[in-house]
């Protein structure tokens, strides 16, 4: 929801706030499924904690790339904050969610940075391959592995495109409750789920709200929800658009 | 004289069920010490004793489905909300890790030689974050719980 306000953090949670209270008021009143729309903009809205996630939504993102400076990391460090992305000392083996990429345009030579990470695909090849089930796509369009069935084969890192997921090498301690994390399973980008389950917005949306604004999250089944706004106002692309997977996030001014 | 004899076999006999019962009692100190956990905080956990030693890992086993592939976030029966409640201290007065024999889970699991995954993944220490899975009714009846495992069983 501040993800392009570029307000204090203090002000963006009153105002989620007073967007909860104002949807349960909502919900007493009228009909079910006219909350989501009745005041506005209500893309983050919490889902009551016994009410499983529908397909009415469909989380997604938009990536400004003109908002994204190069020597920017504030969406990885938050990632590793809010995630418990420890450094194992050797960086060739650490989990990566989110990372910042250089793009060349090899005829002009312009040089663009950008953050990729699970682009949360409505046709993902990772849960196509993988064999146990492990890998799945929730209704609402978050792609995500069940580490409790994965068997650390690999399949899925194979099958990325965007080598969005990493291989947990080592031993892990003090996971964080948001992320159980241990050796021999696959992860990646979740759009901090909880978070979203929650009504907030995942933690690099936020980070990023502080520094340059790109990225824009919210429910693109909603027409009135500021990604869904923000993409009709200007075209957007997504990588590896021929592969046709069809992904929850996308890029503005990626050429 | 025949009195005395009685009495001298009383005491034979008593000698001897004695030594017995000390041996008795030495083989059992011998045995694997039944565990005694500590007791969680709070009046009830989210169901019975008895029911929660039978069927713990039943619940565990139909939220984590829930909480992954649907998105159902109850805390009742939530891995973080046993971990807060039932947290043991150790020496230096901080709440142990599953590493340490102390550990609620580990005091029973140890006992029954059961292995168990789940701190590979999730922490085996209280977290700030964490909410605690207090059971805000008193505690559900058993029945109604069991119905639920029944559902999730499916």
């Amino acid at each position: 929801m501040s993800s392009c306000s570029g307000g204090d953090g203090k002000a963006a949670v009153d105002r989620r706030g007073v967007l909860q209270a104002a949807g349960a008021f909502a919900g007493t009143v009228l009909a079910p499924g006219v909350t989501l729309y009745a005041f506005g903009g209500g893309d983050a809205q919490a889902r009551p904690v016994d009410e499983p996630a529908s397909a009415k939504q469909r989380w997604g993102m938009l990536i400004d790339l003109n908002k994204c400076s190069s020597g920017c990391t504030a969406c990885v460090t938050a990632c590793k904050d809010y995630n418990g992305l420890k450094s194992t000392g050797r960086p060739e083996i650490d989990a990566q969610w989110i990372r910042k990429v250089s793009l060349k345009d090899p005829n002009t030579g312009v040089v663009r940075s950008a953050p990729v990470m699970c682009q949360h695909c409505a046709s993902p090849p990772c849960v196509d391959v993988c064999p146990t089930g492990a890998s799945m796509k929730r209704a609402d369009g978050i792609v995500l592995v069940d580490k409790h069935i994965c068997i650390g084969c690999r399949y899925c890192m194979m099958a990325c495109p965007f080598k969005a997921r990493s291989f947990i090498h080592e031993e892990e301690t003090d996971q964080k409750v948001n992320n159980p994390s241990g050796k021999g399973t696959v992860e990646g980008c979740t759009l901090c789920v909880d978070r979203v389950d929650a009504g907030q917005n995942p933690a690099c949306v936020d980070a990023c709200a502080k520094e340059g604004g790109a990225l824009v999250f919210g429910d693109l089944n909603d027409p009135e929800s500021e990604i869904s706004k923000a993409m009709r106002a200007q075209p957007s692309a997504r990588l590896r658009a021929d592969l046709e997977l069809d992904q929850g996030i996308h890029y503005v001014n990626l050429k | 004289m025949r009195a005395l004899r009685t009495l001298f076999a009383a005491l034979l006999f008593l000698t001897g069920v004695a030594g017995g019962a000390s041996a008795w009692a030495e083989d059992a100190a011998g045995r694997t010490p039944e565990p005694h956990p500590a007791h969680g905080k709070g009046e009830h956990c989210v169901a019975d004793t008895a029911f929660m030693r039978r069927n713990h890992m039943l619940m565990m086993y139909a939220h984590r489905t829930e909480v992954l592939h649907e998105g159902v976030r109850t805390p009742q029966f939530n891995i973080s909300g046993c971990v807060n409640c039932h947290a043991v201290k150790g020496d230096d007065g901080k709440p142990v890790s599953f590493a340490s024999e102390k550990h609620f889970c580990r005091s029973c699991h140890s006992y029954a030689a059961v292995q168990i995954d789940c701190f590979e993944c999730h922490n085996s220490k209280p977290q700030e974050t964490g909410k605690a899975a207090a059971a805000e009714n008193g505690g559900e009846d058993a029945a109604k719980l069991a119905a639920f495992l029944r559902e999730n069983k499916k």
